[in-house]
């Protein structure tokens, strides 16, 4: 379902004196459907980039990335962004919303991209939302006053509201109480039974190792890193 | 006779203001430029009406100028005495008989024959003016038959007065292609300007001449669901009993006493003559001056 | 899939200054393209160009029009590219007083471009005006009311729904949110996502602010002395630019 072949990336900071840092060279990785591959190397060794990668928020210098049938290097820019409506979903680290936004039309907002009537989007998101404990007196709120670990929960709600068949999860347990880490452990799982390619970052090894088939250590293809 | 030329203005002016006339009844409602002159009386009497009228008048025409439908007005005696003086053309206060009549703000009650001519006067020829203050603007709008804006002004009207509000100078869709402003006669009057007589409007300050040929389709803009209505004073004529006429109303003292009597001071004399009598009317003899 | 509008070869100079130069870029329905710069990039200059506003020097803007297909802008009639501003197209000035009559009132603005396409029934108008009202949130009591007396953000949102009024497919938008107050700002422009969201509109909009760009736009242009010096998926341009400028750019904008 996601290819990684070959790729290389490095940054060139034009304005501290044109340096050019390469950040990877020659990665290549596979993810069939149902299985959830780890990323693992020490911070700043390229898994928050490569994943960014995949979903075409960073550029890649060289190499190919096949998601499905779209090779996200050289794809239009309107063709990633029906990938990611439909095919790529990813749950960043931070939750970023639009102000004004009420919690439930955050995680509504994934299945009425794509179809969905609002009533039964907003059905979908409020059972989400209780799985996840946030409680109903929250939904008509805009969560960007809600505490880390809320706002990582109404993110990780938003990321699997849609049953997307690739998924990239950038620390989905980080800020989360054991009672909440396993509902996203078992949210991740039946992801998996259904068939989603999932490539997740976790620092939480315990949660790495439950859920995840496979390791892939990023650190043999950054370059200055390689042990 | 006098010393000016026939009918005041030489012959090459009258030339020009005749072509803007062809133009004007080869494109009904749209708005010839003309080089206007400076007429012995000032802008704003009625320069526009006056120059049409020069420039259409022969020696065999009797004339005849009415002012808000009277002809007996400082204004209409003006006008007609200038004429009678640099032309020397046949005067006439009846309707039925005269060739050439110059109005100002209202159409006779008598329908006007295939041969004869009304000549409106007119203050501000664009209709749109009020809402777009820019004449490139307009222009633009009406080579583009743009006329949006037109609707604006009658919504307008009816979302503040309940009705669409404007009383005189009411637009109209002339031949279905050029909105026009008829001279600020009464709405009243708006169905008569389909009639058989030629119309030409002049208006000298602004120096736009305009037309509306014999049977041509004059449409009073509207809503479907707000249609045009030519209203008038719910009365008769306190003279002559008539209930088809546009009214003036009189006041008569300061206890509310008031008269209504029609505008058309031709159309009431007739039929005062004829022995029509209102509510106030006496035989027309015993009339003051 | 035919593209909604194809630029092709922009240009436009002011004697021997370059106003913009080589602009070409595709944009597909549902698509909103971010046209990012500093005063003097070349930006509106671009914007009024492919509004048909200024006639440019060189280049095409080929819209995909409902009867004829792909139909050059630049070199219609007036008349018709007149038409296709009232009807497929909008214009959202920076000012909204460029945008509005200012001495009729709100129902009268939004019902104009109706009246303007043949709408005769005033009840119908007015209804449509009431609904539009409410869809920019403003309140259906100030439908008689001049937007002389309305806020900066009501005039704003006024003019959006004088546009979006008749349905156009294309959306040109000048620093929408310019000179508004920040939290008026926010809820204009969440205002415009929703609409734009909900109508499958497409648009080019012009702004300095990264932060509205961010949010509206899918694509983004960056511009630079007349030049498009970087363009592409709107957050890969933001979190990853590539060129010297746009890296500038970006990391002289103020975290808060």
């Amino acid at each position: 379902m996601i290819t990684v072949e070959n790729v290389s990336k490095s940054f060139v900071l034009h304005n501290q004196g044109a340096a050019e840092i390469s950040v990877m060279a020659g990665a290549s990785l596979s993810v069939a459907q149902g299985e959830c591959i780890a990323l693992v190397g020490a911070s700043g060794a390229g898994k928050s980039t490569l994943m960014r990668m995949i979903y075409g928020n960073y550029l890649t210098q060289s190499g190919r990335i096949m998601v499905g049938d779209l090779d996200v290097v050289t794809a239009a820019p309107r063709q990633v962004i029906q990938l990611r409506r439909t095919t790529l979903g990813y749950v960043s680290q931070f939750l970023r919303v639009v102000p004004r936004v009420s919690t439930l039309d955050v995680v509504a907002e994934p299945l009425m991209a794509t179809g969905s009537d609002r009533a039964s989007a907003e059905a979908q998101a409020k059972t989400l939302l209780q799985r996840l404990n946030i409680p109903e007196r929250l939904w008509q709120l805009s969560p960007t006053t809600f505490s880390g670990g809320e706002q990582q929960r109404v993110n990780i709600a938003r990321g699997f509201a849609y049953p997307y068949p690739a998924l990239l999860l950038d620390e989905p347990t980080a800020s989360l109480d054991p009672v909440n880490r396993a509902t996203v452990l078992k949210m991740i799982a039946e992801a998996k039974a259904r068939g989603a390619a999932i490539i997740g970052i976790f620092h939480d090894h315990a949660a790495r190792d439950e859920i995840c088939d496979r390791q892939f250590d990023v650190t043999r293809f950054t370059p200055g890193l390689a042990a | 006779m006098s010393d000016y030329n026939f009918a005041y203005l030489d012959e090459q002016t009258k030339r020009m203001i005749r072509r803007a006339i062809l133009k004007g009844l080869a494109i009904p409602g749209y708005q010839v430029p003309f080089a206007s002159r400076e007429m012995p009386m000032p802008y704003g009497w009625g320069t526009g009406g006056v120059q049409v009228s020069a420039a259409v008048l022969t020696p065999e025409d009797r004339f005849k100028v009415i002012d808000q439908g009277a002809d007996d007005t400082t204004n209409a005696v003006s006008i007609r005495r200038f004429f009678e003086k640099t032309a020397g053309v046949a005067v006439t206060e009846a309707t039925t008989e005269a060739s050439v009549i110059q109005t100002r703000h209202r159409i006779p009650e008598t329908p006007l024959r295939e041969d004869q001519i009304l000549v409106y006067q007119v203050p501000i020829p664009e209709p749109l003016r009020f809402l777009e203050p820019s004449e490139v603007e307009t222009r633009k709008m009406h080579s583009l038959e743009e006329y949006g804006l037109m609707h604006v002004k009658l919504y307008e009207d009816i979302s503040q007065h309940g009705a669409i509000a404007t009383a005189y100078a009411y637009p109209v869709k002339v031949e279905g292609r050029y909105v026009m402003d008829p001279s600020p006669i009464p709405k009243f009057d708006n169905p008569k300007l389909e009639m058989a007589g030629i119309q030409l409007f002049g208006a000298g300050r602004e120096q736009r001449i305009y037309a509306v040929p014999p049977y041509t389709q004059v449409v009073s803009l509207d809503f479907d669901d707000y249609p045009f209505e030519p209203t008038k004073a719910d009365h008769a004529c306190d003279l002559c009993g008539a209930t088809d006429s546009y009214l003036d109303e009189l006041i008569m003292d300061d206890a509310g006493g008031r008269m209504f009597m029609c505008s058309d001071t031709d159309y009431c004399g007739a039929r005062r003559a004829a022995g029509h009598l209102g509510a106030q009317g006496a035989p027309l003899a015993e009339d003051a001056a | 899939m035919t593209p909604l509008l194809q630029v092709e070869g922009i240009a436009k100079m002011y004697g021997a200054r370059i106003g913009c130069t080589d602009v070409s870029f595709d944009l597909y329905p549902g698509e909103v393209m971010g046209i990012v710069g500093e005063s003097g990039s070349g930006k509106s200059t671009l914007l009024n160009c492919l509004a048909g506003h200024v006639q440019p020097d060189a280049g095409a803007v080929r819209f995909d029009t409902r009867a004829e297909g792909l139909r050059d802008t630049v070199t219609m009639s007036e008349p018709e590219r007149r038409m296709l501003s009232r009807t497929d197209w909008a214009f959202v000035h920076q000012h909204a007083r460029d945008g509005l009559r200012m001495n009729v009132s709100a129902g009268g603005n939004v019902g104009e471009r109706l009246m303007a396409v043949n709408a005769r029934h005033y009840g119908d108008i007015r209804d449509k005006a009431i609904d539009w009202l409410g869809r920019v949130e403003i309140s259906a009591d100030r439908i008689d009311d001049r937007p002389t007396a309305f806020s900066g953000g009501m005039q704003q949102r006024l003019q959006i729904a004088r546009n979006l009024v008749t349905g156009p497919r294309l959306v040109f938008m000048d620093e929408p949110t310019g000179g508004l107050d920040v939290s008026v700002q926010a809820r204009l422009l969440d205002l415009l996502r929703g609409l734009v969201r909900e109508m499958g509109l497409s648009a080019i909009i012009v702004t300095h602010d990264l932060a509205v760009v961010r949010l509206l736009a899918d694509r983004l242009m960056v511009m630079k002395d007349g030049h498009v010096i970087e363009s592409g998926l709107t957050d890969q341009v933001l979190d990853d630019p590539q060129h010297a400028y746009t890296q500038l750019l970006v990391s002289s904008v103020l975290q808060v």
